[in-house]
């Protein structure tokens, strides 16, 4: 058995402890401590992504019990893929909090921000609906932390709804949890794939219903358009570190749809017909047109960059709702590119917010922002790219998009409202950075007379108080990631086609996690360690 | 014994529902308190309603009661009591810092604040 499986959630978990008990007052013990381990989690995932590379699913037991009894760690292509996106976001993000001193603001944000990593990681690898569910908690209940971090009221505010808002959606999950469990017996996803498939087709209600809790539940994960209202106060009031590592949640929900509905649910699945086609793909479209309307009529930068979190989310299940495997490999590059993306953005706002004094986030007239061309070069790119505009990864993954969308009934829907938002947030972007950069800049030079004029060209180019390097470093990084995404487009797009293939070949995965030897119950009820014999006892006589 | 339990998670469900949908944070908490009750008791009834019929498996019953939903529930349980200690603690803070416990946002357009009208090489000096 492969052990290092497990390694992504202990490692953050043991480190969160330690953390907590041995370097509570040492900022620089914590500083070092949680890069060094977010550095060595980003080691551990790159193995396991290169070891399920080349199409071997690694399943690990815990306590070595056989599933379904036990729970089953699974490292397949997504999972990797996704445990990867985090594992790359987390430390850029934390040099860029440490940077700030964003971390400094309150107390446990390192020891918090490991906790969401174990979150993050467990929900991704896990295959096991309810240990999915036990692992959004544990995200869950750090992001809480994290969100209210450094205090305020309008995010204490902010963060009450987020809190009320999740745990409404929590209770939601459990229903849909005991309805599987009551339908089928299993939560093991591999045997729910097998139990669901053969079904009786004329006593399906229950597992209908199920099945559309369970995609209402990760619909208000990703913020899918009627279950929207938590994201865009939580992510605008949430402290800029914490919003970027958020850009990653809302892909927790996207991952949750891709892997609940090609195993357990699959798209030929008579039972839950029309999913898709007429619930997910209209709701999808109108995420996506809301995100960009909302872009558009921002008065704030941070809630700006909120709904095209929420557009980019309409952008990605839109691709995810056609359902084939070009779709699935469009979403999949959109999701990577979009968490990077995003997160690029909230850092930038937090900069911005930080260097326009009083008028803060809001897009009013003010004073050109210190050190400009640098901000304002980093936030073209990366609005550039969150748009879709070329040459930028945005724009190749809106081209998979509406390149996969004409397998769909809805192609002129989709590419109508694809093309549109688009253009939308292009609008929306340009105002909002031609508001800060060109227009402050514009009345500064104009208020000062001629005689002050150079004095007052002195003073826009030559900021007073020197920036620390670190954020734009965090910045940067994540830029440069967009970029490499842009040029090794063509390896990107071969590994995701890789992945979506085996989506929609459940069989290995079930074969590798239902044959999978380990301790069983035998007949006579005693623990068995000799696994090879195959006189299982399941526990059917309850049901 | 299937219409007390079916009606309890119903009545709890509606009141938790009801209760969700009110202004203030503490009904609010009230009612997500209430329908986490009524998923724990759903859950429990998960694994069907069964009457003295032992929990484990043993030699000669062919009837028990299914063991795993009570494991679920009492995860859940330990879940829903920890988050709504949060939200208690997160709602009073909300409170004491803004000044209400109304759980939507006031007005966030009221005060925009302006920008000074000077310069920053002004300003500094």
């Amino acid at each position: 058995m492969n052990h290092w499986i497990v390694a992504p959630v202990v490692l953050p978990a043991m480190l969160a402890a330690i953390l907590v008990l041995v370097s509570r007052f040492h900022i620089s013990l914590q500083r070092t401590l949680s890069v060094a381990g977010t550095v060595v989690l980003l080691g551990i995932v790159a193995g396991l992504f290169w070891q399920a590379s080349d199409g071997t699913i690694n399943v690990y037991q815990l306590g070595h019990w056989q599933a379904p009894f036990g729970i089953v760690l699974v490292a397949d292509r997504l999972s990797t893929l996704m445990a990867l996106i985090t594992a790359v976001l987390a430390p850029l993000v934390l040099l860029y909090s440490i940077g700030t001193g964003w971390d400094t603001r309150g107390r446990h944000f390192h020891p918090l921000y490991q906790f969401q990593l174990m979150g993050i990681m467990g929900a991704f690898l896990t295959g096991d609906v309810f240990n999915l569910f036990v692992f959004f908690e544990v995200l869950l209940i750090a992001s809480y932390g994290l969100m209210v971090h450094a205090g305020g009221a309008n995010r204490l505010r902010a963060g009450t709804q987020y809190v009320l808002y999740n745990l409404l959606g929590s209770t939601l999950f459990l229903f849909a949890l005991g309805t599987i469990y009551a339908q089928t017996g299993t939560l093991n996803m591999a045997d729910l794939a097998g139990r669901v498939a053969s079904l009786d087709a004329g006593d399906s209600a229950g597992i209908r219903v199920a099945a559309v809790l369970l995609l209402l539940v990760f619909a208000v994960k990703a913020a899918v358009l009627p279950l929207h209202f938590w994201l865009p106060a939580s992510y605008a009031e949430a402290p800029a570190p914490v919003a970027a590592l958020f850009a990653i949640m809302t892909k927790v929900g996207a991952y949750g749809i891709i892997r609940i509905y090609t195993l357990v649910f699959p798209p030929d699945l008579a039972l839950t017909q029309g999913l898709f086609d007429t619930w997910l793909m209209p709701a999808a479209l109108l995420t996506l047109a809301l995100g960009m309307i909302g872009v558009l009529g921002s008065r704030r930068i941070d809630k700006l960059v909120a709904f095209a979190v929420i557009g980019s989310m309409g952008m990605l299940l839109s691709a995810v709702a056609v359902f084939t495997p070009a779709g699935i490999v469009a979403a999949l590059y959109y999701a990577i590119h979009s968490t990077f993306a995003t997160a690029a953005l909230f850092l930038l706002v937090d900069v911005l917010r930080d260097r326009r004094g009083v008028v803060g986030a809001w897009l009013n007239d003010t004073v050109p922002v210190a050190g400009g061309p640098l901000v304002a070069g980093m936030f073209f790119m990366a609005a550039i790219a969150m748009t879709g505009l070329p040459p930028l990864s945005g724009f190749v993954g809106k081209l998979l998009i509406l390149d996969a969308a004409r397998a769909s009934a809805l192609v002129w829907w989709v590419w109508g409202t694809v093309l549109i938002g688009s253009l939308v947030a292009v609008v929306g972007f340009s105002r909002a950075g031609s508001q800060i950069f060109w227009r402050s800049h514009q009345i500064a030079l104009a208020q000062a007379d001629n005689a002050e004029y150079e004095e007052a060209e002195a003073n826009i180019a030559d900021p007073s108080p020197p920036q620390p390097a670190l954020p734009m470093v965090a910045i940067g990084g994540l830029l440069a990631l967009l970029v490499a995404l842009t040029i090794f487009a063509g390896p990107v797009t071969r590994n995701l086609s890789a992945t979506a293939a085996q989506l929609f070949e459940p069989e290995p995965y079930i074969t590798a996690v239902m044959s999978m030897p380990g301790k069983v119950i035998k007949d006579d009820y005693h623990v068995d360690d000799h696994t090879d014999d195959a006189a299982l006892e399941t526990d059917e006589g309850g049901h | 014994m299937e219409l007390l339990i079916a009606s309890a998670i119903g009545v709890l469900t509606a009141a938790g529902i009801y209760m969700v949908l009110r202004q203030r944070t503490f009904s609010v908490i009230i009612g997500t308190s209430l329908l986490s009750y009524a998923v724990n008791v759903f859950l429990f009834a998960s694994g069907r309603l069964t009457v003295n019929a032992p929990p484990v498996l043993r030699d000669g019953v062919s009837v028990y009661a299914d063991p795993l939903p009570q494991a679920l529930v009492l995860t859940a349980i330990v879940i829903s009591f920890g988050m709504t200690a949060v939200v208690v603690i997160m709602a009073l803070g909300s409170y004491l810092s803004a000044g209400d416990d109304l759980v939507d946002v006031p007005d966030p357009h009221a005060d925009i604040p302006q920008a000074p009208q000077t310069l920053r090489g002004e300003a500094a000096e």
